[in-house]
This record gives structure tokens, sequence and C-alpha cells, in this order.
């Protein structure tokens, strides 16, 4: 179990008005995790992981970023982060992109295409 | 022809930088100079949506203005209770014009401020803010605290034209003159540059906030040697920082409206920079993140009293965030059509509001393609305001400065869009 928080990147501003760009799309479908957490997880160049919580699950690419603690992972903002992110607002009209619960596994899955993430299930 | 146009605004961040070069030639922009990354990146510009669209058995078929117009009318005017969302990346005209729509087919404009310092104006709304210009901090404030933001990736010249790396009147030496101070849960690229960096757990923004109020109002003694991680010592240490500065300034993220807590995390710290003023001289502002989300504010407050999530389904404006706003509306299936302007809610809400605007008839007005496009029956392609059309929008701290035309645009602007779509509500009323 691990906390995800979700925030702005160089690389997600630099794609954000371009978002169907793979500049974007590569920037935000990336969960990064601590040294130690992507040790622990027996990850390597190229290895995707599969993130749930309890509003959704999504696949996405790993790396790692030293700034960050254990049992925290970052993912930049945009849909991916939604994925797992939950529509209560707590009566304020903010919902939670930061501090969501989630599970983290390595997985042989593929990052979807921004197209078949945003048309799952429909 | 080619021509330098000098002192141009930047349309992407709340730092609204003015004084970027760009070089035209033929019509065209072909250099930008003095912008970051991000802002370089939207004045150069992207792939752009070329034609009108209208969803025909689910494809998007191109066709003209005129349809485009009058289908996103027909919408409009079908709908109980539409959601007119966006407005933070275009200018303060454009929300005037939609607000009037809003006002006659009785829908709710909100903006994306909810969605990300919405909570800040609530705190604001119910605490007062100790502010200032972002060229008196950089004239004197000799303490920057960066509190859940990370200016270097997200604002990347507020630091050198503003706050921690600007010289200033009092402050000639810029960096050495000033101490930086970082609270965050991670180790963020301001946190590297920071004299000191508190990192917290994620969601104690409140408590390391009330903690350092106990130490500046003299009861230390009561606090317990740890708080929520963080020794008393530590917070101590921060605590004379603030006080010992003769000019301070928070800067504050998402860090705080994101997490657990959210307005009230904002409510707090402003209570904290009003009680710090008993000591010296401290402000506190907000990062704003489009470039003209506080002009939207701005222009909803002026107008209607309130700064967002404004409901005009009763005939007079109504503002209750949790029930109005955008996430709320989508979730509990408050709204039966959407027109979405300059934002993006595919990408930037979470999915469960996502799948319900995707039930719904959307229009979408925007000069480029993103993830809502894919959910859009009518698309407006539009002029980038600050590059193709002038108008008006407000920096973080509140001034509001003009925007210039650069190049002449193949596309209308917003408010010429909106317009035109108020004409086709108002032919189809009166047809009926």
């Amino acid at each position: 179990m691990a906390v995800m928080i979700s925030g702005r990147t160089l690389a997600q501003g630099a794609g954000c008005e371009d978002k169907m760009s793979p500049l974007y799309i590569n920037e935000v479908s990336c969960c990064y995790l601590s040294e130690e957490d992507y040790r622990a997880l027996g990850l390597s160049d190229g290895m995707n992981l599969l993130l749930t919580s309890p509003h959704g699950s999504a696949v996405l690419r790993a790396g790692v970023d030293r700034g960050l603690p254990q049992g925290m992972v970052f993912i930049p903002m945009g849909p991916w982060a939604n994925m797992l992110t939950g529509t209560d607002t707590k009566g304020c009209g903010m919902p939670g992109f930061k501090g969501v619960e989630v599970e983290v596994t390595p997985t042989d899955e593929k990052v979807l295409d921004i197209r078949e993430l945003m048309l799952r299930g429909r | 022809m080619r021509l330098q146009i000098e002192d141009v605004l930047c349309t992407f961040c709340g730092c609204l930088c003015d004084d970027i070069k760009v070089e035209v030639n033929e019509g065209r922009i072909e250099r930008v100079r003095g912008a970051c990354r991000l802002g370089s990146s939207k004045i150069m510009g992207h792939n752009r949506i070329k034609s009108p669209m209208i969803r025909v058995n689910g494809t998007l078929k191109e066709t003209s203005y005129e349809d485009a117009y009058r289908k996103a009318a027909e919408i409009l005017v079908s709908a109980k209770h539409p959601l007119l969302y966006g407005w933070a990346s275009t200018t303060c005209e454009a929300l005037k014009k939609g607000i009037i729509l809003a006002e006659e087919i009785g829908g709710v404009v909100d903006t994306t401020a909810t969605v990300c310092h919405g909570p800040s104006i609530i705190g604001i709304e119910e605490k007062g803010l100790v502010g200032s210009t972002l060229g008196q901090i950089k004239n004197r404030a000799d303490l920057i605290v960066f509190w859940g933001c990370n200016p270097s990736e997200a604002h990347p010249r507020h630091t050198l034209r503003y706050s921690s790396n600007a010289s200033g009147r009092f402050i000639p030496e810029g960096r050495k003159d000033r101490k930086v101070l970082v609270i965050d849960v991670r180790e963020t690229r301001t946190a590297r540059n920071a004299d000191r960096f508190l990192r917290i757990q994620p969601g104690t923004d409140y408590e390391i906030i009330s903690a350092l109020r106990m130490i500046i109002g003299g009861k230390a003694e009561s606090l317990p040697e740890d708080v929520a991680g963080v020794s008393k010592k530590e917070l101590i240490e921060i605590a004379e920082m603030m006080k010992s500065a003769k000019f301070g300034a928070i800067f504050f993220g998402l860090g705080l409206t994101h997490s657990r807590g959210r307005y009230k995390n904002v409510d707090n710290a402003l209570s904290l920079v009003s009680e710090l003023n008993s000591h010296t001289k401290f402000v506190i502002m907000a990062m704003r993140g489009h470039y003209n989300v506080t002009g939207a504010g701005q222009v909803l407050a002026w107008s209607s009293g309130y700064p967002m999530a404004v409901d005009y389904a009763r005939g007079a404006p109504y503002y209750n965030p949790g029930e109005t706003s955008c996430c709320d509306l989508l979730s509990r299936r408050d709204v039966d059509a959407a027109l979405i302007i300059a934002s993006d809610p595919a990408s930037n809400l979470p999915r469960g509001c996502v799948e319900a605007l995707a039930e719904m008839p959307v229009i979408q007005i925007d000069p480029f393609e993103n993830p809502t496009t894919l959910f859009a029956d009518v698309v407006i392609p539009s002029a980038i305001a600050g590059i193709e059309v002038e108008g008006t929008a407000y920096r973080m701290d509140g001034l509001s400065l003009r925007l210039r035309k650069l190049v002449d645009a193949e596309y209308p602007g917003d408010v010429e869009i909106l317009q035109a779509i108020l004409d086709n509500v108002r032919r189809l009323r009166d047809d009926n």
C-alpha cells in the first residue's frame, strides 16, 4: 500500500495544450517511486505497474524520483492519475487529488494509448 | 515582413510574464525569447483543430461555423440544467459573454478554480487575506516560503522574476539576501534549492500550521515533542525563522488545497500569516496555475457576487461549492449538457466525473484537440488569446493586464463564438 500524490511537472506543463502528443502522454502515464520502493518491487527499465485505488485502476510506466520518501508514489497530473481519484469533494468542490491510498504491483499489462484509456469501458 | 515584438505577455501560467520577445515573419511566429519551456511551447503553437465539427453516428464530421453555432444553441436550449465550464485560459471579456449566456439558459458557470485553488478562495472568504503584489515581494521579502508548491516545474520563471532569486529595491543581492524555506511532502526541484526543507507527512499540513501558530502565539510548552512526525525543536526553529524575517511571504500551492483539510488548510495558513503580523510583516499568496484563473474569479465575483460555481437556474445567482461545483454536479448527474471552453475536464477531473460528461451532449470551444474532444458532440476551434486576439487577464496577485494580438487569426475568438451561440439561442427562443 502506498500514498499517491499527483502534481505538475515541466514536461506535463509543456505538453498541457498538446495533450494528444507523445510528450504529454509519456509524461502523465508514468508513476514515480522512491529508489527503495523501486528496488523492493524488483523493477527495471521498461517495466510497468498496475495501480489500484478504491476508485479505479490503471497501468503506468515505472520511474524513479529520488525526492520521494518510501511509501509514496507521484504521478504527473492527468488522465492516468485521475483513474485512481474519487469524486467526493467533501462539500467544497475539490476531489482528493493527493493522498489517495493505492496498491502498487508490477505487471506485464501494457500502458494504454490515451484514446483507449479515455474510451475504456465505453 | 519580419517583426520583433517586445514586452509580450505569456498566456500560460498565473505569472503572466510580460517581458517576452517574439519574432514574427510573414504573419507566423518564428522565435520566442525570454519565456520558460511552458510558455515557449504555448506561444510557438501546436496542432490546431482545423475546422468546426459535429458528431454524426458516433464520428466527428467537419462542418461550418454557422452549423456548429446552431447545433450548440440547440443543445443548450434543450438542456434543463447546462454546465458552462472552464474559462481560466481565456479572457475576462469571454467570460463576461459566457455569463450572459448562462443567465439566459439557466446554466451553471464554473471555472477550473474549483479543482485548483477553489478551496483557497473559500478559505479567503472565511478568513481574509494579508496579501500584496508580486512587486512588493520582489522588492522587500527577505524570507520566501513555498508551501505545497513547486514553482521550478509549475511556474518556472516565478523564482527569477518575483520571489527567491529575484533582485529587488531592498534586496539588491537577490538570492543571497533572502532565505528560502520549502515545506512539502516530497523533495521537489524547488526544495533542492532551498536554505531549509521541511518534509511533512501527506495530509498533515493543518497540524503543522496549528503547531506553528501555537509557537508564534507563545504556547510552545503545550505542544507534544512530536507533531505529525515533525519534532517540536524543528518547528520552533521554523517559527523563529518566520518571526525574524523583516518581510516574509508564503506562496502556497495545491499541496494545501488537494490534501486532507482542503480549504481548512488554507484558512489555517491565512490565520498563521495574520498572527505573524503581530511580530513582523508577512504576506501570503496562492500560486495560481492558468494564466487567467484569477481573472475568471474576478469577473464572476463582480457580476454575480460569487467567485466560481455560480448557478443561474433559479433566475438569480446561487453559489454553494460542493453542490454547484463542476465535480459535484457531474458526479450527482445534476447537469444534462456541457459547454467546455478553454479547459480539458476529461483529463483533469476524476474518472467518475469524466464518465458522467461522456453521457451528455458536450460542446467544446478550444484551439487544440485534447481528450475532451473525444467526448464532444460539437467542436468549435477558436483563436488563441494573447497571440491571435487581445483581451484582459489577471496575474496571480490580482493585477489586471492587457493581452496583445501578435498575429492574425484564421479562427474566431472566444467572444465572437459565444456571441454567435447566444444569437442562435435567442433566435431559437423567438421561434418557439
